[in-house]
């Protein structure tokens, strides 16, 4: 092996050297890109693998925690749900349609290879602002891949979230989530037990789109991004679709002993993967491996990444049951090897030995790096620019600009596209605080959200990855839900510059310490670095997505319903300081800057806000519960008043001499309730131990707000959400 | 009374037309395989919406080969009720059961969003439990749901009183803003909104539920 050749497989020297002592001789070239694929960042997780180590992943819910296709959670009646959030974040960069749609279809097998059906997904998008075509390319390309993919397999996408920021011009994220639902004593698991028994390869044949897409993901762009579209994949949500029905048909047999999908890596991670789980060895023979193209090498066939296919381990003598459930689906399954007693995952091509590498060596024997931290990067000053503060604030025309803004507008030219209520279960579909699913199973509703700010973590990654896991929990409640767990994918840039491994440190603490206070354990997720084109890195992002458990059906709505009704501000006002103003929506909008901190967080004092609004709706009391989140107080009344049925607000607060510090800034543990029984809503506030102000009543079709005796907006109600609506629209078509 | 709810490869809102019917409407329903040479014994026949064969070629234009669709033909020629939904609509198109032809929406796109619709006529037995003129809010969740057909056909259609429902607000540009179609025995019927997913509280809209109240009351009166 010739350093370069070791090179381009993105090896080390020093992990060639542990490859050649594991192995007590030279790798061939088939196990060096065996190797080289295991052993890549995406896959073996070497930089955060011991600081992911920190997050809590244990509650009496949990059934599976981190280390299999997805982490699994009780919810009663007899029923689990397998969950897991997942990024496609360099393959959508290079080709934004099948980027994003073998994205969706990856997370999705993760989760029915358990045996769960999945009724939901959710995806997080970041793209650079609109006004670059390049931008509104990616975006385009990106919803339209989730949409073929998700429409057609028939899972209805039922919510997420978008936002632009510069830092991610060369770096788009698409973040997906997926979510199933299956009973206990359905459970299958990555594991290839049993001596002797059949290894079976069924779904599509192998061919040679994806080689090395793992190891793509697991470095920088460079100028030359572009030619690598031969390592994105190409997807067939229709082919994923027939292999959900058969492999959960399958499942029924009893017959079926593991079983795993082929994601990254391919045929390599599944095999080495089931065997190190169950602690054998797998050796198949590649002649037996559907090919969709000739003259496939043995490299070609371990390492392509071709979609929609999993290994299963059947038990031996009962084969003929599961090709059975395949061929009545229309697809390729054959037995390709077994399972032997050794730990060794043996490749043979035609008979003759092309690899032989124990599995513990490829799953669990990677590098595992230390890497150095020090002080997390920041890009931004803490205190604001000389006098950009003095600015005299136009409270109605500042709150229509950032209603028109990418972040804040509606979504809904994005969800549009997306099929949100097929299965009939979606409750509370796109542009709710939580996307609420019903089981029809258990009677009950799960809630479901995305939350990130690379903006927060920017300016500050431990105090930002606190906060979006206290909004994630807070849009859960705010529709009556109890956050029990959570997923996460942590996207950041080049772990080896010590200033971003600072960022993905401190966000894995902040999470952790978070995650634990919520009582929501992270189950499972997905790490995503370098994701830096030109030296250029995208700012600590952070995303989690949480899972609620409802005792009802029916959600509250975040959209007030009726008039007259009183409208309190559970949490109360809020403190801010110019320093904690840095980072909020109005900043980066109105002042087009940044600068300071995140806003400060209380997390008790925010979970008895949050336990507040869950007691008011318990009894019965809020008509409808919003937070407040980007764009702070005015944005998210603005928010509640633009349902259906068109009903605003009358809002009067004391005097300040700070409006737009009053009406827009962020902090967080505040949540907006409307009610006919407004004493009874600050009592339970009061028994919490939390501030709650009454600050107005809502109206039909208007919206005003005054501060002591100024009126700062006075709106017809259509016309503010006309500008909020088709804003998205406009910028897309812009030219 | 038993209703069959065919399912063909890529099928996926087979199960949300079964538990309208099972759960919503409270009456018996039961899936048919699409390589099937029989429909049992069901009284009803609906083809769900889907991506069947995963729409390669054109919408519906695989399925119509389908072993299943042979036994469709026969008995909607022999007066037997099928409701076509969104791909079961295309499939019917294609088949020739209906006339006309769903083509991409207008705007290029996916789209999926309740839309209101407007009852034409209720001399049908999917509508005969409607008003005329009543206003139903169903979701359409569709890429190629434009309905278009020569001028002869659409005044034809019309003049026979066989445009069971019209968009309010046209979200395909469908021609003469046509939702669904009968044809001419008027037993078989093509929409593509979905009924499925408007029949039940918890979803928002119970409207879709008044065509399998009126399939029901039709096979009840047929017996």
């Amino acid at each position: 092996m010739t350093p370069e050749v070791i090179e381009t497989h993105g090896l080390k020297p020093a992990e060639y050297e542990k490859i050649v002592t594991l192995l007590g001789r030279e790798p061939s070239y088939t196990e060096l890109g065996i190797f080289s694929v295991m052993w890549s960042e995406h896959c073996s997780y070497k930089s955060s693998r011991i600081h992911l180590k920190k997050l809590p992943t244990r509650s009496n819910l949990v059934l599976q925690g981190p280390g299999e296709n997805a982490g699994i959670i009780d919810i009663g009646s007899g029923y689990a749900i397998a969950f897991k959030i997942e990024s496609h974040n360099h393959p959508s960069f290079i080709e934004p349609f099948q980027g994003a749609a073998t994205g969706v279809g990856g997370i999705l097998r993760d989760i029915f290879t358990m045996g769960a059906r999945p009724i939901a997904v959710l995806d997080a998008l970041r793209f650079g602002p609109l006004d670059h075509p390049r931008n509104r390319r990616i975006l385009e390309g990106v919803v339209s891949g989730i949409a073929h993919y998700g429409n057609c397999f028939g899972v209805p996408t039922v919510g997420g979230e978008c936002v632009f920021e510069e830092c991610y011009n060369g770096n788009p994220l698409v973040n997906a989530f997926a979510l199933g639902v299956f009973r206990h004593n359905q459970i299958f698991y990555g594991k290839a037990k049993g001596v002797g028994n059949p290894v079976i390869y069924v779904g599509a044949k192998t061919g040679r789109d994806g080689i090395h897409g793992a190891s793509m993901a697991s470095a920088e762009f460079t100028e030359e991004a572009k030619q690598k579209r031969p390592n994105v994949q190409v997807g067939d949500p229709f082919l994923e679709k027939l292999l959900l029905e058969a492999c959960l048909e399958a499942m029924q047999t009893g017959a079926i002993v593991g079983i795993q999908d082929m994601g990254a890596a391919g045929l390599t991670c599944s095999t080495c993967e089931m065997g190190s789980r169950a602690g054998t060895g797998v050796e198949i023979d590649l002649k037996y491996v559907p090919q969709r193209e000739t003259g496939m090498t043995p490299y070609e066939i371990m390492l392509s990444e071709s979609q929609e296919r999993m290994l299963l381990v059947a038990e031996a003598g009962r084969e003929e049951e599961v090709f059975r459930v395949f061929r009545k689906w229309g697809l390729d399954a054959v037995t390709i090897g077994r399972v032997t007693s050794d730990g060794v995952l043996c490749v043979k091509d035609h008979g003759e030995v092309v690899a032989e590498i124990p599995n513990r060596d490829l799953a669990d024997e990677a590098p595992v790096y230390d890497r150095l931290h020090t002080k997390p990067y920041r890009p931004a000053p803490l205190d604001p620019p000389e006098g950009i503060l003095n600015r005299k604030a136009a409270i109605q025309s500042d709150l229509i600009a950032l209603l028109s803004s990418g972040d804040i507008c509606s979504k809904r030219w994005i969800w549009e596209q997306y099929d949100y209520s097929v299965r009939t279960n979606t409750l509370a579909g796109p542009g709710s605080d939580a996307a609420i699913v019903r089981v029809k199973e258990t009677g009950t509703s799960l809630a479901m959200a995305l939350d990130g700010n690379g903006r927060y973590c920017a300016l500050d990654p431990r105090e930002g990855a606190k906060l979006i896991v206290a909004e994630c929990c807070r849009n859960l409640s705010c529709a009556g839900a109890l956050p029990v767990a959570a997923t996460n994918n942590l996207n950041f840039g080049n772990p080896e510059r010590p200033e971003i491994m600072a960022q993905l440190v401190e966000s894995i603490e902040g999470l952790a310490e978070a995650c634990r206070f919520f009582e929501t354990p992270i189950t499972g997720g997905n790490v995503s670095l370098y994701n830096e084109t030109l030296g250029e890195a995208i700012w600590p992002t952070p995303v989690i997505g949480i899972v609620g458990l409802m005792e009802t059906a029916r959600p509250t709505p975040m959209h007030f319903s009726r008039p007259d009704r009183a409208v309190i501000l559970l949490g109360g006002f809020g403190a801010t300081n110019a320093q904690h103003f840095g980072g909020t929506q109005y900043v980066k909008v109105i002042l087009k800057s940044m600068w300071g901190l995140p806003p400060a967080l209380d997390m008790d004092y925010e979970k008895r806000v949050q336990q507040t609004v869950r007691d008011a709706i318990a009894s019965g009391l809020a008509e409808s519960a919003h937070d407040l989140s980007d764009g702070g107080l005015a944005v998210a009344l603005v928010e509640s008043s633009f349902g259906l049925a068109g009903v605003g607000a009358d809002i009067h607060m004391p005097a300040d001499d700070r409006p737009e510090f009053l009406l827009f800034h962020e902090a967080p543990s505040r949540i907006l309730v409307s009610t006919s029984r407004p004493d009874e809503v600050l009592k339970i506030a009061a028994q919490n131990g939390i501030e709650a102000a009454r600050i107005g009543a809502t109206m039909e079709e208007w919206f005003r707000i005054r501060c002591g005796s100024d009126t700062l907006v006075d709106c017809d109600l259509a016309e503010l959400k006309n500008r909020w609506a088709t804003a998205l629209e406009r910028m897309m078509h812009q030219s | 009374m038993k209703f069959g709810v065919v399912v063909f490869p890529g099928s996926n809102c087979d199960h949300d037309a079964w538990y309208a019917v099972s759960h919503n409407l409270g009456q018996p329903a039961e899936f048919i395989w699409h390589d099937a040479n029989s429909l049992g014994d069901v009284d009803a026949v609906i083809l769900p919406g889907g991506f069947s064969y995963g729409d390669y070629l054109r919408c519906g234009a695989i399925a119509k080969f389908s072993p299943v669709m042979q036994s469709v033909r026969k008995f909607a020629a022999e007066g037997g009720l099928v409701l076509g939904i969104c791909n079961g609509f295309q499939i019917l198109v294609e088949s020739g059961l209906l006339p006309g032809a769903l083509v991409r929406n207008r705007g290029l796109k996916f789209v999926c969003k309740p839309t209101p619709l407007h009852v034409e006529t209720v001399n049908s037995p999917f509508t005969s439990e409607a008003t005329k003129g009543q206003r139903l809010i169903m979701p359409v969740a569709h890429g190629e749901g434009c309905y278009i057909a020569d001028e002869r056909t659409l005044d034809q259609l019309e003049a026979e009183d066989r445009v069971v429902v019209r968009y309010l607000d046209n979200p395909n540009g469908s021609l003469r803003d046509i939702a669904g179609i009968l044809n001419e025995g008027r037993n078989v019927m093509g929409l593509m909104p979905h009924p499925d997913r408007s029949s039940d509280t918890l979803m928002g809209s119970t409207d879709g539920l008044v065509l399998f109240r009126s399939m029901a009351a039709a096979l009840v009166a047929a017996h």
